[in-house]
């Protein structure tokens, strides 16, 4: 069988050799992931860090780039976060408390979790045009902080529901028993061993919703209809401005001043979001250790 | 007494998902309706002129459909080979220290925001483009729509990425067993076994691209045709709604309610996707 | 009514969807003693066991007929609420579960919830201590339960359990989890315990039920794979002279 074993070490080779080609293959699509990415990294540094400065982050935006900043957008972003958090995280934590731990399992169930997961597909500016609609129209919150808290909350909510999900669902049965057995009623049982033991998960997968909802610009576009502002907000009902639209508004200007300004805006949000998801991997890996000792 | 109450707040809650979309429905329809009162759903669905705040006025959204349909099939045309090969990689080749630098990788890319992506096609991409293509103007689709690619490499990736790792390790050994070779059990044996959940991460993927608002509005241009040809500038829906939005059309008018009849269209668009690939999951998907 | 038995099961019959787990059940506990329940391996014994404080009850399809009465009322009559009876039945776990939280917390949660009205670090102490705990963690009750070692946090689950002064203990093969000086431990603890409450042991362990209890039940499953109890009585007369061949034939190994 001579002949048979060396045909057979010939194709062998042959198909060795186009595994060898794919392998590059493989390898090239992952560098064009990477290198984007890094392209994208340098061309912000290389053109924004020379406009990065305490007065770029204290003053207002201005028609003269030397003059203009971020502070109307800072500060606009912070209330934003904090109201959409405000809203979202009660909300989501309280729905899938009642979706893993009271639900039964029938068609109303059934419906609420298809809607959930169909509405983490909708396009972000269809949620401004709900909230334009509802929030600014028939609630008549104005074009205001409000409206847009209430509207980005609801574009997070999915993501706050499935993370809070898993994290109860990451609460081992056995706590709950021993619960049960001491006499505790359900709504003990959640309170007092259930949501514990997933304010870790809770907490990552609020970071996750307001690093999503950080970077929003077409909804909240919808809504204030603004994008150039130069005052801060000093209530919710206030309209207001955020980072990413600070961002859009520089970069559509014709000068190229403009663009050095935009991506010095980029820099300071992709800090902030560097940030938060730092303290989200921490806290993950700390809850890890905590629930293995 | 608390217990009860408590459990009623808690459905409550749960219940406000099924209010938003209720919501989005009737914020779209109720303005929509005005609008379609005034002009026929056809000739909105089949006119190639998109003109609704110029003279001559004219209704026709297929441009917009156009627009960003074009620019959706660049993307696809880069994330979807990029994607799969990227998940192959991760899941039958990388060794875990690869994985773990790669991994993170990705996920920043897919946590970047979207205007950052706009800025990093009008500012980089564009001018590059035009070195190759000189009568190319600075906004036009493939600049938008190669940025958009790598935008959405990291959605496809990733959820091919799980439904290959969900295929158990007993399939691969029994191929490697038979004597085939790495690549060979990646793609007659992994692949095929992971399909629908590669087919799912593409559909997802595109009706991610198709709803995404500020990479077109900043690069793509701000003018609807009707054309495929990648080095113009032409205009999505999504685009479109932004535009009017920021503009000084007077509410309620007939101007002003096309944002909603767009919107309705690009939310049915994108509802139809989602319920395609989460039903070729459910239905395709093998239980192991 | 207070008498020698405080537990009286009558006719018990328990399904799990359409599979029957336990047929026509009727025996006494009788108070303060440890009553071992023994037989082969998915007999029932465990179902058997959380009938008695309705933890059956938490998994669907389950359904109960006959009378479990618990001084004299049936804990399975409609309208009862089970939440109740586990405040007066108290569990004790295959494998110890300590909820994640510190060693004070897991003792007072029970009385928390239950709304005790005393001094909470003073029922710990005394539930610790009856736990034979006490001297082993007295400078620790702020750590977590979780670096406590497997026989440390069983008598921790002891100690949670008792916290709420349940009339009877139910333990769920309480030792099969931990090395033989934690077993032992435990084995002398239910002893002790027996004075005050009334305990309820599943064991596979025969000589553990000899060592331990006052009374045993021995089951066994039929062919339909239906739990029965065979035959219960004092323990050194079911072991010494068993009135049921199956009976013999488990205590002499012939099975099981």
């Amino acid at each position: 069988m001579q002949q048979a074993t060396t045909l057979f070490h010939r194709r062998l080779r042959l198909r060795k050799g186009v595994g060898d080609v794919f392998h590059i293959l493989f390898l090239l699509a992952v560098f064009v992931g990477i290198a984007g990415l890094l392209t994208l990294l340098v061309q912000v540094l290389v053109q924004g860090l020379p406009w990065l400065n305490w007065h770029f982050l204290t003053s207002y935006p201005s028609r003269h780039p030397e003059q203009a900043g971020l502070l109307s957008a800072l500060v606009g972003t912070v209330w934003l976060m904090v109201l959409t958090a405000a809203f979202t995280v009660p909300v989501g934590v309280g729905a899938a408390i009642y979706l893993e731990e009271y639900a039964p399992k029938n068609w109303l169930t059934r419906l609420i979790e298809v809607n959930i997961s169909n509405l983490a597909g909708v396009p972000s500016i269809v949620y401004g045009l709900l909230g334009l609609t509802i929030f600014v129209g028939w609630m008549a919150l104005g074009r205001s902080l409000l409206a847009g808290a209430l509207t980005l909350g609801l574009l997070v909510l999915p993501i706050v529901i499935m993370a809070s999900r898993e994290a109860i669902r990451a609460v081992p049965w056995t706590y709950r028993e021993a619960a049960y057995a001491l006499g505790a009623d359900k709504w003990q049982v959640t309170k007092g061993v259930v949501l514990p033991a997933a304010i870790p998960g809770v907490l990552t997968g609020t970071i996750l919703a307001m690093s999503r909802a950080i970077g929003e610009a077409a909804p909240v576009l919808a809504i204030s209809a603004l994008v150039y502002l130069t005052f801060v907000p000093t209530s919710p009902l206030d309209r207001f401005t955020v980072l990413p639209i600070q961002i859009f508004n520089w970069v559509t200007r014709p000068q190229d001043e403009f663009r050095g300004l935009a991506a010095a805006g980029i820099i300071v949000l992709l800090v902030i979001l560097l940030s938060m998801n730092a303290i989200a991997i921490y806290l993950r890996n700390r809850y890890q250790i905590r629930s293995e000792g | 007494m608390e217990s009860k109450l408590v459990h009623w707040l808690l459905f409550g809650c749960a219940l406000l998902s099924i209010a938003t979309t209720l919501g989005i429905v009737v914020s779209l329809l109720s303005q929509a309706l005005g609008f379609f009162r005034e002009v026929s759903i056809w000739e909105f669905l089949t006119g190639t002129r998109w003109a609704p705040i110029l003279v001559p006025q004219s209704f026709g959204v297929l441009p917009l459909v156009a627009g960003t349909l074009l620019v959706t099939v660049i993307a696809a045309a880069v994330a979807m080979p990029v994607g799969i090969a990227t998940a192959i990689f991760l899941s039958e080749y990388a060794p875990d220290r690869v994985r773990r630098i790669i991994k993170p990788s990705l996920e920043i890319l897919a946590g970047i925001p979207t205007v950052v992506y706009g800025y990093f096609a009008l500012t980089l991409i564009s001018p590059l483009l035009q070195k190759v293509f000189p009568d190319m103007l600075i906004f036009n689709a493939l600049s938008a729509g190669l940025v958009m690619g790598l935008m959405i490499i990291p959605m496809v990736s990733s959820i091919s990425e799980d439904a290959m790792l969900a295929v158990p390790r007993s399939l691969r050994e029994g191929a490697y067993a038979l004597g085939a070779t790495r690549l060979e059990v990646a793609l007659r044996v992994t692949v095929p076994a992971a399909l629908s959940g590669i087919i799912a991460a593409f559909i997802l993927a595109l009706s991610r691209a198709i709803g995404e608002t500020m990479l077109v509005t900043i690069a793509a241009g701000a003018t609807p045709k009707m054309t495929f040809n990648p080095l113009e500038s032409i205009q999505t829906m999504t685009a479109f709604i932004v535009q009017l939005s920021l503009g000084e059309t007077p509410h309620g008018s007939l101007e002003y309610n096309t944002i909603f009849a767009v919107g309705l269209l690009l939310f049915l668009m994108t509802l139809v996707m989602n319920l395609l690939g989460h039903w070729v999951v459910r239905r395709w998907q093998e239980r192991y | 009514m207070p008498g020698s038995s405080i537990i009286e099961v009558k006719g018990l019959n328990m399904w799990y969807g359409n599979f029957q787990a336990l047929r026509n059940i009727s025996l006494t506990i009788p108070r303060h003693q440890v009553t071992a329940v023994i037989g082969p391996s998915g007999c029932g014994k465990s179902t058997f066991l959380r009938c008695f404080n309705r933890m059956n009850d938490l998994i669907p399809g389950a359904r109960v007929a006959g009378q479990v009465l618990f001084d004299g009322q049936d804990i399975y009559a409609p309208g009862v609420d089970p939440t109740e009876i586990r405040s007066r039945v108290g569990m004790v776990f295959q494998k110890p579960n300590p909820f994640p939280k510190s060693i004070f917390d897991n003792v007072a949660f029970g009385l928390r919830i239950n709304g005790y009205q005393g001094n909470l670090a003073e029922a710990v102490e005394s539930s610790l201590r009856r736990a034979a705990l006490w001297d082993e963690v007295k400078d620790l009750l702020h750590k977590s339960a979780l670096a406590l070692s497997g026989g440390q946090q069983q008598r921790l689950c002891i100690a949670r359990a008792i916290a709420i002064e349940p009339a009877v203990i139910l333990m769920d093969e309480p030792c099969s989890a931990l090395d033989p000086v934690a077993t032992l431990k435990i084995e002398d603890l239910m002893r002790s315990l027996a004075e005050d409450y009334t305990i309820i042991i599943v064991t596979h362990n025969m000589q553990q039920a000899a060592r331990v209890s006052d009374t045993t039940a021995f089951m066994t499953m039929e062919e339909d794979r239906a739990g029965i109890v065979v035959e219960y009585g004092p323990t050194s007369e079911l072991f010494a002279n068993p009135k049921d061949k199956r009976t013999e034939d488990y205590i002499t190994g012939r099975f099981g």
